[in-house]
């Protein structure tokens, strides 16, 4: 009789380990959430935006490269006039004029706050990068068309909206993600290497040069393609300084138009399930493999990196 | 020029680019407040926007940001503390975690226009919540929880083994390990976290245009109860917040005095994420001293 009862009390869960199942549940509940999340918009953004090809019959290489886009009428041939190219141009062009601007101002900060300055670096640099960060976009867009337009508009001619605009407010945007990004990159550069190099009457810009960026160049080039990663996808800012012409941009201050920039336009204004709103959720689908192809991209370069 | 030359050029080179950032940002924040404090009056924070007439305010908007904000952290603070404590704690190591981990990492890098249409998709018409509180939270919360769960598992895993092992040795569960011990003393980088992703939440509009909708409907502040059609705290309600505002009279917007009102609510916008910020830092560095009676965060 009482050998049963300790049997039992062996053999029941204690309370110790329902509190961790409990707990483990729970947790694994959340995470199973954003999984369903993640594949829930690849989902329905897939599925709604390869409905052009497949519903409306588009042919996938006329999407990419039409330069007409005019979902509500068709050519002569009666194919429909979804020409994405001038956006996809308009997406490229400020995401590499920015992350070409911006690189050699991120290096040159990150390298003041980890080699020449590392006191002010983290007193003065690290609070301006964070706040820089956390500016909302659609403050950086007033300030672009308010600032940067004018600007653009009297230097250059033209109307002021233009790559170029979008240009200058990515780069001030992109500019402290990459930064601090190559800011972990050179603090992981081992000290001995610095010392080596310094020990063989290397000057300190030799030092930086010859040594540390070279060894942390898998790092810098992660930064900088991540930071166009956000450039790309940035909407909002660019939306309200590029001019929202469909057209293929001639030149950087004549106005374009971006993925992104067509997307919040145009949403509103057409009819779900029909050719032009399917024909802006490809432009969706374009923008939501973008980010995955510049990630494949990162993952390569890092690998890289590690192996050296 | 000899190799000591270069070395001068360069420094003041890295100077004059560390100098020109540090301009930006004071350009950008005078220029902010310069602007748009002067009209920052009562009757502009508080009054209601027009839609044609100069002298609107901007109540209602700065109102539904909040409860935007509060709705989407009351959403995403317990399910991002949950991910976060299983990626640190229970989730063993194979592909299905490696795989878990590249999920979480690619939403947070899709745009967050994308999320908004997946918002608007899903949350809007899928499940007929319409233009929204509830499918803007919703939508906020998918763009704020990979990086709440980023910012909570890197601050569990920050905290020493030995802490968990102290904790076994005494007879806890792990999860009782977890919520006693590992928990508390992850606390400040938690909290600085959560902060500043409130920060980022409220002032994204890009994921909240199709969303919680660019209309404010007229509210009654007299009447509290969340069933009412006009009560400010309906969660059905259609609402406009302060960074669509923003974004909304900037482009399409036919009011005489756009850069008027956008330069006032771009002032309040940012002294608010400057008080984010602030109290991100204050916070956390209050509570890891009241943890920890360290004066200053290692």
């Amino acid at each position: 009789m009482k050998n049963d009862d300790i049997r039992a009390s062996l053999l029941k869960r204690s309370r110790a380990a329902k509190n961790e199942r409990f707990g483990k549940i729970l947790t694994g509940l959340c995470i199973l959430i954003i999984i369903t999340v993640v594949v829930a918009i690849f989902y329905f953004v897939a599925s709604k935006g390869l409905a052009t090809f497949f519903t409306d019959k588009v042919n996938l290489w006329k999407f990419l490269t039409g330069t007409i886009w005019n979902p509500g009428t068709t050519d002569a041939q009666g194919n429909p006039q979804v020409g994405a190219l001038p956006m996809i141009v308009g997406s490229f062009g400020v995401t590499f004029l920015a992350a070409i601007v911006a690189t050699p101002f991120a290096i040159g900060a990150a390298v003041f706050m980890t080699e020449i300055s590392p006191k002010v670096g983290r007193k003065v640099l690290q609070p301006v990068i964070e706040l820089l960060v956390g500016i909302p976009s659609v403050v950086y867009g007033f300030i672009g068309l308010s600032v940067v337009v004018p600007f653009v508009r009297r230097t250059f001619g033209g109307s002021g909206f233009g790559i170029l605009s979008g240009t200058f407010v990515l780069f001030v945007m992109i500019l402290p993600t990459v930064t601090s990004m190559t800011i972990d990159a050179l603090n992981s550069v081992p000290r001995n290497y610095r010392e080596a190099s310094l020990a063989l009457g290397a000057t300190r810009w030799q030092t930086i040069y010859k040594v540390v960026l070279r060894a942390s160049t898998s790092g810098i080039i992660t930064a900088v393609v991540f930071g166009m990663s956000r450039a790309f996808g940035e909407a909002l800012a660019v939306q309200m300084v590029i001019g929202n012409a469909m057209l293929l941009p001639s030149n950087l201050i004549s106005p374009a138009s971006t993925l992104t920039s067509v997307l919040t336009m145009g949403m509103g204004n057409s009819v779900m399930g029909s050719l032009s709103n399917n024909a802006l959720w490809s432009l969706a689908l374009l923008l939501l493999i973008m980010p995955l192809i510049f990630n494949i991209i990162i993952r390569k370069i890092a690998k890289k990196g590690a192996m050296r | 020029m000899n190799p000591r030359k270069w070395d001068k050029v360069a420094t003041t080179v890295l100077y004059m680019i560390s100098v020109f950032i540090i301009a930006v940002l004071a350009f950008l924040l005078l220029y902010i407040l310069i602007s748009g404090l002067p009209h920052v009056t009562w009757h502009f924070i508080t009054g209601r926007s027009s839609s044609f007439a100069a002298g609107g305010g901007i109540g209602i908007q700065l109102f539904n940001s909040l409860y935007l904000l509060i709705l989407s952290m009351l959403i995403s603070i317990p399910l991002s503390l949950g991910a976060g404590i299983y990626l640190s704690e229970y989730a063993p190591k194979n592909w299905l975690t490696d795989l878990i981990r590249n999920m979480i990492e690619i939403l947070s890098s899709l745009p967050s226009v994308v999320v908004g249409l997946f918002g608007f998709l899903v949350f809007s018409i899928n499940m007929k919540l319409g233009f929204s509180i509830l499918s803007g939270a919703l939508a906020l919360t998918v763009f704020n929880l990979p990086l709440l769960t980023r910012k909570v598992e890197d601050s569990l895993q920050s905290v020493h083994y030995t802490q968990r092992e102290a904790g076994y040795a005494l007879g806890l569960s792990r999860w009782e390990t977890v919520i006693h011990v590992v928990v508390p003393s992850a606390l400040p980088g938690i909290l600085t976290g959560m902060i500043l992703g409130a920060g980022r939440v409220f002032g994204e509009a890009a994921a909240l245009i199709y969303t919680a909708g660019q209309s404010s409907p007229p509210l009654d502040f007299t009447n509290w109860n969340p069933t009412y059609i006009a009560s400010p705290l309906n969660p059905l309600r259609s609402a406009e917040t302060l960074a669509v505002h923003i974004w909304k009279i900037n482009s399409e917007g036919i009011i005489p005095d756009a850069s008027a009102v956008s330069a006032g609510a771009s002032a309040i916008l940012i002294l608010f994420v400057l008080l984010f910020n602030f109290a991100a830092r204050y916070f956390g560095n209050k509570l890891y001293r009241h943890l920890t009676g360290a004066r200053e965060r290692g």
